[in-house]
C-alpha cells in the first residue's frame, strides 16, 4: 500500500512536467490563455474534473492493479508481513503453469489467450465488412430523411440491455432455436440434425460483432461523410469501376476512421465478458473469463491482475503495430 | 479523336421541377461550346446529363452519333472537370493525372510517361511528385485539365472550372484553355455564368434561363442580335426602354415609351399595339441631341470614370439607371450630376424585342 501512495506525488510531478511542456512559449503570438478564455471558475472546474477522472478513476486503479499483479496471494493477516514481497510468479504462472506440472507451458491459458486475440481480430474484420457498406450508404448515398431513419434503426436495438441481447442470440442460434427451426422448416436441414451454432462459436462471433456495430459505424460514417462527393464522381467519370473507387479514393480518405473503428471494436471484443459467457460454446473460453475466474472463483486477485495486465498490454502492442503497418497516426484517430 | 454531341429534345425533371425543358441542339466536333446562364438555369444539369451522371427524363443524348441511354459515366467518351476540380488530395500530381490510365490497366512506366507528357503540355514539368496541396490555384486547375485529358476523351466537359480563381488568373486561364483546346482538337463543352468567359473562349454559346435554351449562336450574334429580352439583358450591359409599338415598317419600329417615341430595329416583326422593350447598349448611346428625332432627355445621376471608359448614369423609368459608356476622350467631363441633358442613338444600334422576363441584376 505504502508504495502505491508514493505514486501520487510522482504523478503530480509528471502532471507539472506536462504542464510546463505544453505551456505557451513566452512571447508567442496567440489568443488568450486557457484561464483567460474560460474564466477562473470554469477553468478550475475543467482541470479538477478532468484530473479527477483521469487520475482517480483510470490511472490510480490501473497502477494499483499493476502493483497487485507483482504480489503473492496472501490472506489478510499476512499482508504487510515478511512474505508480502514483489514477485513475478503470477506472470510465470500464465506462461508455465503451476510448478511441478508435467507440461512445459501453461497451454490451457495461453491457447485461450491466443484464441481471444485471433477471434477479436476476426470479429473486427467481420464488423468492418458489415459496417463499411452501411456507413458508406448513409454518408454518401442516402439523402436526408432516409439516412436519419437508418441511424435510428441502427440505434434502437442498443436500447436493449447487452445481456438481454446476448440471450436473444441464444434463442436465435440454439439447437431448437429460431434459425434451426427455419432451416429445418425450409427443408435445408434434416429434422433430426440441427446445427449446434453455439458449440461452433457462430453465435459468439455473431453476438460480439453485433454488439460493437455502432463502434464501427460511427467512426466510418464520420470519415466517409467528410469526403467530397465530387471525388467519387470524378473517379467514376475517369472510368473507374466501383471497387477501385473504394480502394483508391474512399478508403484512403477514410483510413483514420477505419483505424479508429477497428481499434475500438478490437479492444472491446478482446475485453468482452458477458457476451462470451452467454454465447460461448461449452468448450470455448474467452480470456476475460479466465481473468474473472482468477478473481472470483480462485480468489487469486494478484494472478487475475497479472492476467488482466497482460491482456491490456498485448492489446495495446497489437493495436500499435497494426497502426504502424497501415501507417496511421494516433493523432489521426482522434480527429 | 473528337466527337459531336447531339441533344435530341432533352427534358430533365426532378419530381415536379423541370430543370431542363426540351433542349435541342447539336455541338460540332472540335467545337468550343458554352452554356451560359445564371445559377439555377439548368446548365449544370445538362452537363451532368452529357457526362452520364443523370439520365434525361425525355429525349436522348448522342455522342458521336451513338445513343448514350444506359451508358454510365465511366463508359462514356467524355471527361468532366468539376467546379471544385475534385483532385485526389492523397495522391501525387502524377498519380492524379494517371488515375484514368491506372483504371485502364496501363503499366506503371506507361502511366509515368503519359503523366510527364501531359505535365509538359500544361507547362508544369517536374511537378509530378508533388502533392496536390502543394500547388497553387492555377496549377491545380491545369492538373485537373491534364487528368481529364489523360483518358483521351472525345468530349471534355468543364463545369465552371475557373470560378474559384481570382480575376487576373481567370483571364489568363481563358486564353490557356482556348490554346489547349486548339492543340488537342477535341470538343469542349463549357458551363459558365460569366458572359465574359463564354464570349471570349467559345465558338458558339447557348444562353439558358429557367431550363430553356433562349438562343444559340456565336458570341457576336448573341451580343449584337439577341433573340429574347432575357438574352439582351443577360449578355453584356443593356439599357431597356419599355413601351408599346406605335408604328412598324421596313424592319424598323417605333416604340412609345415614357421618354417619348424611340425607334429601333424590329427583328421579330412586332405589330403596332404589342408590348415591347427597346434595348440599346451603353456604347450605342451618345450624349447630346442627334441629327434625327431618336433622342430623349434625362437627369445625370453619376459620372464614373473607369480608365479608358467613362460611364454616365442617367435617371431611367425604372430604378435601374440608364448607362451611357463613352470613350474617355475628355468630352464627358462636362457631364455634371444633377444637370439634365439629351441623349440619342442610331436606330440601327437598338433592338426592339417582345416583352419578356429580364435577367436579375
Amino acid at each position: 500500500m505504502s508504495e502505491t501512495l508514493l505514486v501520487l506525488p510522482a504523478l503530480l510531478l509528471a502532471g507539472f512536467g506536462l504542464a510546463i511542456l505544453l505551456r505557451r512559449p513566452a512571447g508567442a503570438v496567440g489568443g488568450p490563455g486557457f484561464v483567460e478564455r474560460n474564466g477562473a471558475v470554469i477553468a478550475a472546474y475543467l482541470v479538477v474534473a478532468v484530473g479527477f477522472w483521469v487520475l482517480l478513476m483510470i490511472v490510480l486503479p490501473q497502477l494499483y492493479m499493476v502493483d497487485f499483479s507483482f504480489r503473492n496471494n496472501l490472506p489478510l493477516p499476512k499482508q504487510g508481513g515478511p512474505e508480502d514481497v514483489h514477485t513475478l510468479k503470477n506472470y510465470r504462472y500464465l506462461l508455465f503453469g503451476p510448478e511441478g506440472s508435467d507440461q512445459a507451458f501453461n497451454w490451457l491459458h495461453l491457447k485461450v489467450f491466443a484464441k481471444t486475440i485471433v477471434a477479436s481480430v476476426l470479429v473486427t474484420f467481420f464488423d468492418f465488412c458489415l459496417c463499411y457498406p452501411i456507413a458508406y450508404y448513409i454518408a454518401q448515398v442516402a439523402r436526408g430523411g432516409s439516412s436519419r431513419l437508418l441511424f435510428v434503426c441502427l440505434l434502437i436495438p442498443f436500447w436493449v440491455n447487452e445481456i438481454l441481447r446476448a440471450f436473444a442470440f441464444r434463442i436465435i442460434f440454439g439447437t431448437s432455436g429460431v434459425l434451426n427451426t427455419v432451416l429445418i422448416g425450409m427443408g435445408i436441414l434434416p429434422p433430426d440434425a440441427p446445427i449446434d451454432f453455439l458449440r461452433a462459436d457462430v453465435a459468439l462471433y455473431a453476438g460480439l460483432s453485433y454488439a460493437y456495430v455502432l463502434m464501427m459505424v460511427f467512426p466510418l460514417y464520420n470519415a466517409i461523410e467528410s469526403l467530397d462527393h465530387n471525388q467519387i464522381e470524378a473517379a467514376r467519370d475517369l472510368g473507374s469501376p466501383w471497387w477501385r473507387i473504394h480502394w483508391r479514393v474512399v478508403m484512403p480518405h477514410a483510413k483514420p476512421g477505419i483505424a479508429s473503428g477497428c481499434v475500438m471494436v478490437f479492444m472491446l471484443a478482446a475485453g468482452a465478458l458477458a457476451t462470451p459467457q452467454i454465447l460461448g460454446g461449452p468448450s470455448s473460453l474467452w480470456f476475460t473469463q479466465v481473468i474473472y475466474d482468477q478473481f472470483f472463483q480462485g480468489a487469486n486477485w494478484p494472478r487475475g491482475s497479472a492476467y488482466a495486465f497482460v491482456l491490456l498490454v498485448s492489446s495495446i502492442i497489437f493495436v500499435m503495430s497494426a497502426m504502424r503497418l497501415f501507417k496511421v497516426n494516433l493523432g489521426d484517430i482522434a480527429r | 479523336m473528337s466527337a459531336n454531341v447531339e441533344l435530341d429534345h432533352v427534358t430533365i425533371r426532378f419530381a415536379d421541377f423541370t430543370a431542363v425543358d426540351d433542349a435541342h441542339l447539336r455541338i460540332e466536333e472540335g467545337e468550343f461550346f458554352s452554356f451560359l446562364g445564371p445559377s439555377g438555369c439548368g446548365k449544370t444539369t445538362i452537363l451532368r446529363t452529357i457526362s452520364g451522371f443523370l439520365e434525361p427524363t425525355e429525349g436522348s443524348v448522342r455522342i458521336g452519333g451513338r445513343d448514350m441511354a444506359g451508358v454510365g459515366p465511366n463508359k462514356r467518351p467524355t471527361a468532366l472537370i468539376f467546379q471544385n476540380l475534385a483532385l485526389f488530395p492523397l495522391m501525387s500530381v502524377a498519380d492524379n493525372i494517371a488515375f484514368g490510365l491506372e483504371v485502364r490497366g496501363a503499366s506503371r512506366a506507361d502511366r509515368r510517361r503519359r503523366a510527364d507528357e501531359l505535365l509538359s503540355l500544361i507547362a508544369l514539368p517536374n511537378h509530378g511528385d508533388k502533392m496536390v496541396s502543394a500547388l497553387s490555384g492555377g496549377q491545380k486547375q491545369r492538373v485537373a485539365i491534364a487528368r481529364a485529358l489523360a483518358v483521351e476523351p472525345e468530349v471534355l466537359l468543364l463545369d465552371e472550372p475557373l470560378s474559384a480563381l481570382d480575376l487576373r488568373l481567370r483571364q489568363h486561364m481563358r486564353t490557356e484553355l482556348r490554346t489547349i483546346q486548339r492543340r488537342v482538337g477535341i470538343t469542349f463543352i463549357y458551363i459558365t455564368h460569366d458572359q465574359g468567359e463564354a464570349l471570349t473562349m467559345s465558338d458558339r454559346v447557348a444562353v439558358m434561363s429557367n431550363g430553356v435554351i433562349q438562343q444559340v449562336g456565336s458570341g457576336p450574334e448573341v451580343y449584337n442580335n439577341p433573340a429574347t429580352a432575357f438574352v439582351a439583358s443577360f449578355v453584356g450591359e443593356n439599357n431597356a426602354f419599355f413601351g408599346k409599338v406605335a408604328r412598324a415598317e421596313n424592319g424598323h419600329a417605333m416604340l412609345e415609351t415614357s421618354f417619348g417615341p424611340l425607334r429601333g430595329r424590329n427583328p421579330k416583326g412586332l405589330k403596332p399595339g404589342e408590348e415591347a422593350i427597346l434595348f440599346v447598349r451603353p456604347e450605342g448611346l451618345l450624349l447630346g441631341a442627334g441629327n434625327d428625332a431618336n433622342q430623349f432627355e434625362s437627369e445625370i445621376l453619376a459620372n464614373e470614370l473607369e480608365g479608358s471608359m467613362v460611364h454616365v448614369r442617367l435617371a431611367g423609368a425604372t430604378p435601374k439607371a440608364i448607362t451611357v459608356s463613352l470613350t474617355n476622350d475628355g468630352s464627358a467631363v462636362a457631364a455634371r450630376p444633377g444637370a439634365r441633358l439629351k441623349a440619342s442613338f442610331d436606330p440601327d444600334r437598338a433592338t426592339i424585342l417582345p416583352k419578356g422576363p429580364l435577367a436579375d441584376e
